[in-house]
């Protein structure tokens, strides 16, 4: 195999990760990619990797833009426990769906905010910044449910998570929805590139004339909305909130997600369809994990081995490094 | 000098102690309350907070002062936590170890202050067995037993089983699913046919069901989950697959939270055995015996029951959690 000469795009590499499970899963069990129709809408495995990795996909979305611009946002597993409590209690209050969905977007906006008042006002470590809001919004989670599981039993509120659209699953709809339309904004007007020459260098985009602080201040808002968004949808798909386990440990997949996805943690720049395919890939590699019947003791390794292998691939110095040992090897 | 420091410390101990007995004295030699220091793991979850709940509210109805420190989820805090108990002196310190080991050194600090330690819920390692006075916890192998045998007793002829573990590594999934398994091993029509983790929470039980659905399909005759919350989950999954949960298939799960509780009466869940988290009176009542010099049994059990569509509609209304 020849050396490429010219670059190629980065979105590639999660991409072939994602078939390559899918075709290891059609190897071992050929009935993976079945989809019949039950109740006049699909079902079948792929659909419930999508409908389970909608909130990834929402979450990658708002860690994408913060990550472009350089910095990392740890706090939107608990904003999605407190956006979804908020809701949740009020919905089980009787105060009226539209209000309750208000209330929980609205905090998780107002947590954002925070978020970004801290890294983008106060220059605080965007680690440590979201760190304060990753331990506090679990706690107010928690306060705001009494410590207890909330049930909701609200069939409008439920088709956030569990509905669907014409035979297809409504949660991937509205996150692949809200990818394009980030991506149209993004692209289409000259915001996606303020993002980038933020992440890229701060002051220079600063002397360019760019308010580089609101830039920066706003993508958080815009990732504690999705994690607010994620957090509505986790709730509604088991209808119930629970503050103690929602969202636990979703801000490293999110993250893993964009990463993998091509878009560098060093800021700069940034690939909307990198997350998305990221973000496929691990909730695939969750389902995999079921469909193989790989004892949950050891599905933590090949979960492993596979991101160490598309993160290999995306270095380029690794990938300089195997062709190497193919060339001296004498492989054509 | 650090025995210097040492000794000026029990000193002190014994001086604050002497002089807090001397003033509850001057108040009133009758109502001494008995004063309780009870290091809590955190509020990681509703057992937990149900825990913590028992533990306030019994001692409040027996007039004992309890002294509340949360972990927090940190051996730290706790060791913190007991070691300010044994310098107040309280009558005697309740813990539930986050951790098994590393507890020697702040028990023998008790132990010498004389304050009787019961361990709670999760048990400590030592090799010094007087450090402690009791072990009061959760019997995960009987729950894990009492799930298996209904099966055994109420199946019938349906026999494949999928297992809803929780999260890997815990001892109450560890211990439930070997209990499950050695129960099961007795009966060699039943087979399980597929296990995996939901971690203990409700969406994953969900998901992980949702894959066996359609993994399995129509071969999956029974549901055994590690805790309630999976099972909900599971019941959900079930749903939405066309399916009747309960009927097409049988649910047993552990745990008994209320809402556990409730879909058994709604006959979406089989079977539920319950895993106690009201430790209170059990607790309170083996102090009493301490304080009094009665002897207890080195390690107990709290009594769990079992709940299915005999008993869980009349028990319901009593289920706290």
């Amino acid at each position: 195999m020849s050396v490429r000469k010219k670059s190629i795009s980065p979105v590639l590499w999660p991409l072939f990760g994602l078939i390559a499970l899918v075709v290891l899963n059609l190897v071992l069990n050929h009935g993976f990619l079945k989809i019949t129709i039950l109740d006049g809408r699909l079902y079948g495995l792929p659909i419930d990797i999508l409908n389970q990795g909608a909130r990834g996909l929402v979450l990658a979305l708002g860690m994408t833009l913060v990550i472009a611009t350089g910095g990392v946002d740890l706090s939107v597993g608990s904003i999605m426990a407190a956006a979804g409590a908020l809701a949740a209690v009020l919905i089980v209050k009787g105060c009226g769906l539209t209000l309750a969905l208000g209330a929980g977007i609205g905090l998780a906006i107002a947590a954002g905010g925070a978020n970004g008042l801290l890294v983008a006002r106060l220059g605080i470590q965007p680690i440590v910044a979201t760190l304060i809001l990753m331990v506090v919004g679990r706690g107010a989670a928690q306060l705001i449910t009494n410590g207890e599981v909330v049930l909701i039993n609200n069939p409008t509120f439920e088709f956030l998570g569990n509905g669907h659209f014409l035979g297809l699953p409504f949660a991937p709809l509205l996150a692949g929805g809200l990818f394009i339309a980030a991506h149209l904004f993004l692209r289409r007007t000259a915001a996606g590139l303020f993002i980038e020459a933020t992440g890229d260098n701060e002051q220079a985009a600063r002397f360019a004339g760019l308010a580089a602080a609101h830039v920066k201040g706003l993508v958080y808002v815009f990732c504690g909305l999705c994690a607010g968004l994620a957090g509505l949808m986790a709730a509604a798909n088991i209808r119930a909130a629970d503050s103690y386990r929602m969202g636990e440990n979703m801000e490293l997949d999110a993250i893993f997600a964009v990463v993998v996805g091509g878009t560098a943690l060093t800021g700069g720049r940034f690939l909307l369809l990198g997350a998305f395919v990221g973000a496929l890939l691990l909730q695939t590699l969750t389902t995999t994990m079921y469909n193989l019947g790989v004892p949950p003791a050891v599905a933590p390794v090949p979960k492993a081995v596979l991101i160490l292998v598309v993160c290999l691939l995306q270095s380029s110095h690794a990938r300089r490094w195997f062709g190497g040992l193919f060339k001296k090897g004498g492989v054509a | 000098m650090l025995m210097n420091l040492k000794r000026i410390i029990s000193l002190t101990a014994t001086a604050f102690m002497l002089f807090t007995t001397c003033g509850l004295r001057a108040e009133g030699a009758a109502a001494k309350p008995l004063v309780v220091g009870f290091a809590q793991t955190g509020a990681e979850s509703a057992w937990r907070t149900a825990n913590t709940n028992s533990m306030k509210a019994e001692a409040e109805k027996r007039g004992i002062k309890l002294k509340f420190a949360d972990g927090q989820g940190k051996q730290e805090n706790q060791i913190r936590a007991l070691r300010s108990f044994v310098t107040q002196g309280v009558d005697a310190i309740v813990v539930a170890p986050i951790v098994e080991t590393g507890w020697d050194p702040v028990l023998r600090e008790a132990k010498r202050a004389g304050i009787p330690v019961v361990v709670m819920d999760r048990n400590i390692q030592t090799d010094d067995k007087s450090l402690f006075a009791c072990y009061i916890g959760s019997d995960f192998y009987k729950e894990g037993s009492l799930a298996a045998e209904w099966l055994v007793k109420n199946a019938g002829a349906r026999t494949r089983i999928v297992e809803l573990q929780g999260t890997p590594g815990s001892a109450a999934a560890n211990v439930r699913r070997k209990a499950f398994a050695d129960a099961i091993a007795k009966s060699p029509a039943f087979k399980l046919i597929d296990s995996q983790s939901g971690d203990f929470r409700r969406s994953g039980g969900k998901e992980v069901m949702e894959a066996f659905i359609k993994k399995h399909g129509k071969e999956i005759e029974i549901v055994y989950a590690h805790n309630d919350d999976m099972a909900l989950g599971a019941v959900q999954a079930i749903e939405e697959a066309g399916l009747k949960p309960g009927k097409d298939i049988i649910i047993v799960s552990i745990d008994a939270i209320k809402e556990g509780v409730q879909a058994v009466v709604d006959g979406k869940i089989n079977v539920v055995v319950e895993c106690n988290p009201l430790f209170g009176p059990k607790v309170y009542d083996t102090i009493a015996k301490l304080k009094a010099g009665e002897p207890v049994e080195r390690t107990s059990y709290n009594v769990d029951e079992v709940f299915d569509s005999t008993n869980a509609a009349a028990r319901i209304g009593e289920r706290q959690y």
